[in-house]
């Protein structure tokens, strides 16, 4: 029944939504977000920490916003005296055992006991006598670390790994205020998608090793992009200070991945920050590889290209974007070439979210194999190898593995270029933008064609490999592709 | 063993009547008694027309809140889509509450009939009676009473368990309870839904008190309407009682009235009164989760729902706490909130945290470290743990410390003015 509407008012504003809803999904429509700590989308309510209580009207008492479903002519008042009380203590009550220790701890700056605190928080405790409950840190995990002191006990963690993950290796131990978060005594924290728990944590109780310390909050740009790390497309945020990328965390599409990465995906970062890079176009002159500028690389692949005919092979990886591999595809099928194009894929361990389906870390670790398909590329890359010894021109993308020789011309765009690696006796290499320095889309398993930013510059010379090969097809004026 | 006192001439005595002999423990004796007959003729009945009586005899649960029994039995689902399951509350943790357990101790069969007639009458095929793990005589009394019981058939298709509490007192809470024979952490469920619509396994499910099922063969033996004429106040509140009484009175122990007696007889007339030489100073009547009540509502106070809620306190399960003038109040008071502090399930932050908060400063006011402002700090937590979370444990943890320093502020105030001798609280 979704397109039953309730009719209601939040703060004044009134607004219509699907029966069912919950009163803390509806405010949001009217521009209202009721602070909250234990209540997440992602997660099933639990109506623990109290902190979403606002006024109904009728109601007898104050009412949690997260587990209030939604009632024609139903009236919400987030912002009366007695809601504001409410929610003001419990900030306070929360505050008594945590530790101030904001300034040292990873999540200021997007720590929502900060923030709330900051909107609607007493100015000073009345807890001042006493000191606060202390446990030590405890390391739960390949890439966690639990905080039990600033721990306000929302129990998200808790019901991530029981109901979404669906191992139920954490708990709440003990009662009362000496209540903290148990792990089992013989398990560790490494479901592969257990790096969520840092993300849903609400202060800076759980924490990621791999960002321990790196960067405050408020150093961080943030861009949107896509998981490169399998071929899920789920949708990711970068993380970058001062140009370096540091952390990736997912950004919410119920359609693709809800509120979740996988691990892999999470750690899958590092190559993007790599200093080893190509930075400046190389022809071979004299036998040996030199530096120059885009001009004289663009005349000496054009001239490779009007000059030849026949067969012409491009190996790709199914990394690049839509727009680089079909502008690809177009330099050499619409330049009149007998052409083939191929990929090949890294092969891993497909490992599922169990609470969500259709969300999976996939065997095929490449975020746009599907988008190379659907263009014509094929997967057959030992044939495609193969038929490169005869061929005129071979194009590599982006393949820096790419076992490739040739008796034609070979030229390679790409970021890295080994000592040893066979792209070496290219005579044009062209540098290219990876993943985070350009804009692109990939398709993902299911065909969703999705975008990705650009969250960091280029080093050197560096470009987006659809400009270089959209600069090539229009120098050569080149028809669109077959 | 065996049964402290005789009837009092002013009991009236329903349930506590086997209280002290051995013989009506057995199966045997039950019957001989006229145990089990009410079950047989329930099982003739169809089970709405159980409902039915119950409903008109006006029982009402004796576990604290005291809704109407044979409403929350009609509360279930009349289409029998799932599975019912019925709970027996026999967690009695309540400071100061010992009359389940004396029902256990000397009539398991009484519970047992009961209990076989309310599944009857909610259509339940399977019944667990959740007792309290400290009972260790009652858990023997009544594993021995089911086995007997299932020899004989008595419960015919429906299965009665018995499940032992791990000492918790918050899974007296029915939700929680529900939680705990599921295997779960004792936590409080949020509701709705309600036990009626998703309960125990998240099927239809109905809680009910020790005491509330010990009284249903009685009803059904003996007539709604006579269970109805048990009412000396208000006709609200129908049938007999047991009351605990516990504290500063000559002749503690369970006492069975009927409902509208006066509190004042209770504990004067039935208990002997306080010790000698003293007066009394203040009372709890309905367990330690309800208000605090001095001397001269204690003496105004008529035992019934109604009654005591009009001198400003409740009925709750029961159990009668006394204090004589040589009580201190705010010990007594810290001591509460310690015991909530300790057993809060740490799921609401009111909760989890207020109970603590409250227990130290209570602690540093009796150590002579307290503040005059301390006491509105008391007043403002108690406050908002109040009504604001899942379960009434932090609203049971404010009611004595807020009708405490209502009703006694002066002795808070001469622990912090320095006029008495600090407490050293361990």
């Amino acid at each position: 029944m979704a397109d039953e509407l309730v009719n209601l008012t939040v703060d004044g504003v009134p607004i219509s939504v699907p029966k069912g809803t919950l009163v803390i999904e509806a405010a949001k429509q009217a521009g209202v977000l009721v602070p909250h700590y234990c209540y997440h989308p992602g997660l099933p309510v639990a109506g623990v920490c109290r902190m979403c209580l606002v006024e109904v009207e009728k109601a007898p008492k104050l009412q949690i916003a997260c587990a209030t479903t939604v009632a024609e002519g139903m009236v919400v008042n987030t912002q009366t005296t007695q809601a504001k009380d409410a929610r003001q203590s419990v900030l306070e009550l929360l505050l008594i055992n945590h530790p101030l220790d904001c300034p040292i701890c990873d999540q200021a700056g997007e720590c929502e006991l900060q923030d709330f605190v900051f909107q609607e928080g007493r100015s000073g405790t009345r807890y001042a006598e006493y000191a606060k409950r202390f446990n030590p840190v405890e390391d739960f995990g390949p890439d966690v670390l639990y905080v039990p002191n600033r721990c306000i006990l929302c129990t998200r963690c808790v019901r991530f790994m029981e109901d979404v993950a669906q191992e139920p290796v954490l708990n709440v131990s003990e009662r009362g205020d000496r209540a903290f978060i148990g792990i089992h005594p013989a398990a560790r924290l490494d479901h592969p998608w257990a790096g969520n728990v840092v993300d849903l944590c609400p202060v800076g109780s759980l924490l990621s090793k791999d960002f321990l310390h790196k960067a405050r909050a408020w150093e961080l740009d943030k861009t949107a992009s896509i998981c490169t790390g399998c071929s899920q497309g789920c949708n990711i945020t970068l993380d970058t200070r001062d140009d370096v990328v540091v952390r990736v965390r997912p950004r919410p599409n119920l359609e693709v991945n809800r509120y979740f990465i996988c691990d892999h995906g999470r750690m899958h970062y590092r190559w993007m920050n790599r200093g080893d890079r190509i930075e400046a176009p190389l022809i071979r002159k004299d036998g040996a590889l030199q530096a120059t500028d885009w001009d004289e690389a663009f005349a000496r692949v054009s001239s490779i290209l009007r000059g030849a005919s026949g067969k012409a092979v491009a190996l790709v990886s199914p990394g690049a974007s839509t727009e680089a591999l079909a502008l690809a595809k177009r330099l050499l099928s619409g330049g009149g070439f007998d052409w083939t194009g191929a990929f090949q894929v890294v092969m891993g361990e497909e490992a599922p979210l169990a609470g969500v389906p259709n969300l999976a870390l996939r065997a095929e670790r490449a975020p746009n194999a599907k988008g190379a398909e659907q263009l014509g590329y094929t997967r057959d890359y030992a044939a495609a190898v193969a038929a490169a010894q005869s061929a005129a021109v071979v194009l590599v993308l982006d393949d820096p593995d790419c076992a490739v020789q040739t008796s034609g011309a070979l030229i390679y765009l790409g970021t890295v270029l080994g000592p040893d690696a066979p792209c070496r006796t290219a005579e044009v290499i062209l540098p290219i933008a990876n993943v985070a320095e350009e804009e692109g889309t990939f398709v993902n398993r299911d065909g969703r064609e999705q975008r990705y930013f650009q969250a960091k510059p280029t080093p050197g010379m560096a470009q987006p490999a659809a400009w270089v090969l959209g600069e090539l097809v229009a120098a050569l004026g080149v028809a669109e592709a077959v | 063993m065996g049964y402290p006192h005789k009837p009092h001439p002013k009991e009236t005595v329903v349930l506590s009547q086997h209280f002290g002999d051995a013989d009506a423990r057995t199966y045997k004796g039950w019957v001989k008694r006229g145990g089990y007959d009410a079950l047989a003729q329930a099982l003739k009945t169809e089970p709405a027309a159980v409902t039915e009586v119950v409903k008109e005899s006006g029982l009402r649960g004796r576990g604290g809140a005291g809704f109407p029994t044979g409403l929350k039995w009609s509360f279930m689902p009349k289409e029998k889509k799932k599975p019912h399951y019925l709970c027996v509350n026999a967690d009695e943790s309540e400071p100061g509450t010992f009359k389940d357990r004396e029902i256990m101790r000397w009539t398991p069969h009484a519970l047992l009939e009961g209990t076989a007639i309310a599944a009857h009458a909610i259509r339940a095929e399977v019944a667990y009676i959740y007792i309290r793990g400290e009972f260790t005589e009652p858990w023997t009394i009544m594993e021995k009473a089911l086995a007997e019981a299932d020899a004989a058939g008595v419960f015919g298709k429906i299965k009665v368990y018995l499940h032992r509490g791990a000492g918790a007192y918050i899974c007296g809470e029915e939700t929680a309870m529900m939680n705990s024979i599921e295997g779960k952490r004792g936590n409080p469920r949020i509701k709705p839904p309600f036990p009626a619509a998703a309960g125990l396994f998240g099927m239809p499910t109905t809680i009910n008190n020790v005491e509330t099922l010990a009284a249903v063969p009685q009803i059904l033996k003996r007539g709604a309407a006579w269970y109805k004429g048990l009412s000396l106040s208000n006709p609200k509140s129908t049938g007999t009682k047991l009351f605990s009484v516990c504290g500063h009175v000559q002749r503690p122990g369970n006492y069975e009235v009927t409902m509208g007696f006066p509190l004042k007889d209770l504990l004067y007339d039935m208990c002997g009164g306080v010790p000698a030489g003293r007066t009394l100073k203040a009372c709890i009547p309905g367990g330690s989760s309800v208000p605090i009540l001095n001397r001269e509502e204690t003496e105004a106070c008529l035992l019934d729902y109604e009654g005591v809620v009009a001198t400003g306190s409740m009925l709750g399960s029961g159990g009668v706490i006394v204090f004589d003038d040589s009580t201190d109040m705010v010990y007594q008071i810290m001591r509460l909130a310690r015991f909530y502090a300790h057993e809060s399930c740490a799921q609401c932050t009111q909760c989890r945290e207020g109970t603590a908060w409250t227990t130290k400063i209570l602690e540093r006011i009796l150590a002579g470290q307290g503040k005059t402002k301390d006491l509105d700090l008391l007043l403002d937590l108690s406050e908002n743990m109040t009504g604001k979370t899942i379960c009434v444990l932090s609203d049971s943890c404010a009611a004595p410390v807020v009708s405490g320093i209502k009703k006694f502020k002066s002795e808070f105030e001469d622990y912090i003015a320095g006029k008495r001798q600090p407490v050293l609280v361990a």
